[in-house]
């Protein structure tokens, strides 16, 4: 019982990481039907500049504590402004190209930021400064720290934000109405250019914010952590429904729970025929699954042919 | 809009521009030297392949900088083979430790007509990349491939300067049961390389005694490792053992430690490397790991060679370095003694190198592995790799299984002729006593010979250990 206890712990910490990774992407689509391949990269750009600021500012002798506030603050700011960029020179042009040319753009902005994180980093891992205390707490059998409450509180509170963001401000109100039709939204006095670059800033703040609890929780950090992480939460987000702020949160946390159970008992399941390699067949199957009876996702809206 | 889309073109063309330099460092074309009156140059190229991007990107750019270094001495040195100078030129590429890049990057080094290939770095590509070499007949050392399946597919063509996983998952198999381990979970990152060893492993582990309580599996890109750890911990193992490389040892090693598991760590020369110790932090204290070889420390160019390393490349050396600066070296020495840069001439000259290089003497059997191999077991302790002992080394081995092989010999052939005795015995009466007298002295002379050559084989042995 323990056992399953600690696989659900896993699972959740996994899962509001994919979550708060998802949440970025989910933003971005949900005001412009754009996926934004590059999020992945923007996390991992705000781990590493995290790394670099925080680890400098240790070094000089800084408290802990104000150096992590220091490096977390200059991850969101350099990805804000990351985010700004990207919107600006790769899909502000394109947004009234085909869907798949932004698409593929997304891709190359993805390889562009990877190489760059490559040159300016290099090819090794990096350590991630020891930001947060280790507590470890154990109840009823299962470990966890201290790192990985933060993680799932700090996850849980983003998404209550987001919401209140896009239902309770004016800036949301403009949000959903470019979401329902831009050309009309901007008829009715709404600037567009702002409310999406808008968009894409906080969901690359957001992008920052993961890429700290990350670089936290795993301790290591590597021009190339986005990738996978990127894929994972966009699967998240899919699963959830993409383009819903709620959806993108319950996809992640299932993902998360799906593979550590999965991990966890398959190969008990299968009489040790499928070892716990197989643990992403659970998870796909899942996502196929639900696209086969839903699909735009558990929680995700019809959107008609808008594009 | 029109002038935009070309904004944005340009951006895309500078996205795969700029991805292009990063992934590989391809060396500029040599314009086609020219020819001096006096002596005629030849340019040699010999291929370079490691993974330069992914997580095994820092092990890759190690083997590069242990490529290049041997290339430039050879260079500065100039060396003279058919009587024309010859000039050493690195092709390197990278194979991101993907077996189906590593085919495609082969396959341009063979269209790139290549004198020979130093790599790759990984058994996964390098098992698929060696048929493509065998095929253009183009010579192929790696200094890092040490699943067994590599020199043993029958090419002529394929070499490795360092011992297989055979030999390394014995050691560690032995060496876990000498800690007092008596159960132990298994872990592999699916890969040739990690797969092969874990295999290796538990063959020498359950062999030894040991129980085998949990096998699991994660992949070499993984960073969470919680959900098969949890379930190691179930099992109570005393030991982990990690067939894999560095990047996603520290991390399980650690994430160990959060789950509270109080079993120790061991893996292989993947997990062997400073980067464990730094990703894995405190969690990698006390425990062990092997490297096939001799410590630098320990061999007699080891110190110079760790000297000119990390002066030239400001950087300390990962782990396959050596191996791989040797690899050049005893590429470049057969074509010195076969005096000639043609792959089908030099070839033959590989076979019989005899080549005193930083991390061994090496000469190669007959299927092209490292000739006694041995195995070094290293302890983190205080951030550092600290030399335990070296085990192993295949004259030893090699001697006692013989020993084993006769003995039974001996058994069967003295129970075959104590069978006939008595069969021969009961079925002729007593007017044939004499011929199952001669049967049983039959039997006592097998017997007899059997013995000398057990005496023989445990001389050989007592030979082997003592040249040890």
């Amino acid at each position: 019982m323990d056992i399953f206890l600690q696989q659900i712990v896993n699972g959740l910490v996994q899962g509001s990481i994919y979550a708060l990774v998802a949440l970025g992407y989910t933003m971005v689509y949900g005001i412009m039907g754009l996926i934004n391949f590059a999020h992945g990269e923007v996390v991992m750009i705000g781990t590493l500049v995290t790394i670099t600021v925080a680890g400098s500012l240790i070094k000089a002798g800084m408290p802990v504590a104000l150096a992590g506030l220091a490096g977390l603050s200059a991850s969101v700011l350099v990805c804000m402004a990351l985010g700004w960029g990207l919107e600006r020179i790769a899909y502000r042009p394109l947004r009234n190209a085909p869907r798949l040319t932004p698409l593929i753009t997304a891709i190359g902005m993805s390889i562009v930021l990877q190489n760059l994180a490559m040159m300016i980093w290099g090819r090794n891992y990096l350590t991630f400064p020891a930001l947060l205390p280790k507590i470890n707490f154990e109840v009823a059998g299962a470990h966890f720290t201290f790192i990985q409450v933060v993680i799932v509180l700090v996850s849980a509170a983003t998404m209550g934000g987001l919401l209140a963001l896009i239902y309770r401000t004016k800036l949301g109100m403009a949000m959903r109405a470019t979401a329902q039709n831009p050309a009309v939204a901007s008829l009715m006095g709404v600037n567009i250019n702002r409310v999406i670059a808008a968009a894409f800033v906080i969901g690359s703040a957001l992008g920052a914010l993961a890429g700290v609890m990350v670089g936290t929780y795993y301790e290591i950090a590597h021009y190339q952590m986005g990738f996978m992480l990127g894929l994972k939460a966009f699967t998240a987000a899919v699963l959830g429904g993409i383009g819903n702020l709620a959806g993108a949160m319950l996809g992640g946390l299932l993902l998360g729970l799906i593979e550590a159970l999965g991990a966890g008992y398959i190969g008990d399941l299968t009489g040790g025929f499928l070892g716990s390699h197989y643990q992403d067949i659970f998870a796909f199957i899942v996502l196929i699954v639900v696209l086969m009876f839903k699909p735009s996702g558990l929680f995700g809206e019809k959107t008609g042919d808008r594009a | 809009m029109r002038t935009k889309l070309s904004v944005v073109a340009l951006s895309v063309v500078a996205a795969f521009a700029l991805s292009a330099c990063g992934q590989k460092e391809e060396p500029k074309p040599v314009a086609t030297p020219a020819t001096p009156i006096g002596k005629p140059e030849v340019v040699v190229k010999l291929g370079h392949v490691a993974p330069m991007t992914g997580p095994q990107a820092h092990l890759g750019k190690d083997n590069e900088n242990g490529a290049r270094l041997a290339i430039e001495e050879l260079n500065a040195k100039g060396m003279e083979i058919g009587g024309a100078k010859v000039k050493f030129e690195l092709l390197a590429e990278d194979d991101a430790a993907d077996p189906k890049q590593g085919a495609i990057v082969a396959q341009k080094l063979v269209d790139a007509k290549v004198n020979g290939v130093i790599g790759h770095l990984n058994s996964g590509t390098t098992i698929p990349a060696s048929k493509l070499y065998a095929d253009a007949g183009i010579p192929q050392i790696s200094g890092s491939a040490t699943n067994p399946k590599y020199t043993q597919q029958g090419f002529a063509t394929a070499f490795r300067v360092m011992a297989n996983d055979v030999q390394q998952g014995k050691v560690l198999g032995e060496f876990a049961v000498k800690q007092g381990i008596k159960t132990v979970a298994i872990v592999d990152d699916r890969t040739a390389y990690g797969q092969g060893l874990a295999d290796e492993f538990k063959k020498a582990a359950e062999a030894s005694g040991l129980k085998v309580v949990a096998t699991e599996y994660t992949n070499d890109k993984a960073t969470d490792f919680k959900a098969i750890l949890t379930k190691i911990k179930s099992t109570k193992a005393e030991l982990v053992f990690f067939g894999g490389m560095d990047a996603q040892g520290g991390p399980m090693a650690k994430q160990m430690k959060e789950l509270g598991i109080k079993a120790k760590f061991l893996g292989g020369d993947g997990v062997c490397t400073p980067e464990f110790m730094k990703l894995g932090g405190e969690a990698s204290e006390g425990n062990f790991c092997s490297l096939p070889g001799m410590p630098l420390e320990k061999l007699a160019k080891g110190p110079e060679f760790r000297d000119k390393f990390t002066k030239k490349f400001n950087a300390e050396i990962q782990l396959y370095a050596p191996y791989v600066y040797d690899a050049v070296m005893v590429m470049a020495d057969s074509m010195k003694r076969a005096d000639s840069v043609e792959p089908a001439k030099f070839l033959p000259a590989i076979g019989q190198t005899r080549y005193d290089g930083v991390t061994a003497l090496i000469e190669f059997d007959s299927v092209g592995d490292l000739k006694g191999g041995a195995i070094s077991i290293y302890q983190y302790k205080s951030g550092k790799l600290e030399y335990v002992e070296t085990l192993g080394g295949s004259a030893v081995d090699s001697a006692k299984a013989e020993v084993k092989e006769a003995v039974a010999e001996v058994k069967e052939a003295a129970q075959a002729v104590a069978g006939a005795a008595t069969a021969v015995g009961k079925e002729v009466a007593a007017e044939a006593k004499d011929v199952a007298k001669s049967a049983a002295e039959a039997g006592k002379d097998a017997v007899k010979a059997g013995a000398e050559a057990v005496k023989n084989a445990a001389e050989a042995t007592k030979a082997a250990v003592e040249k040890k």
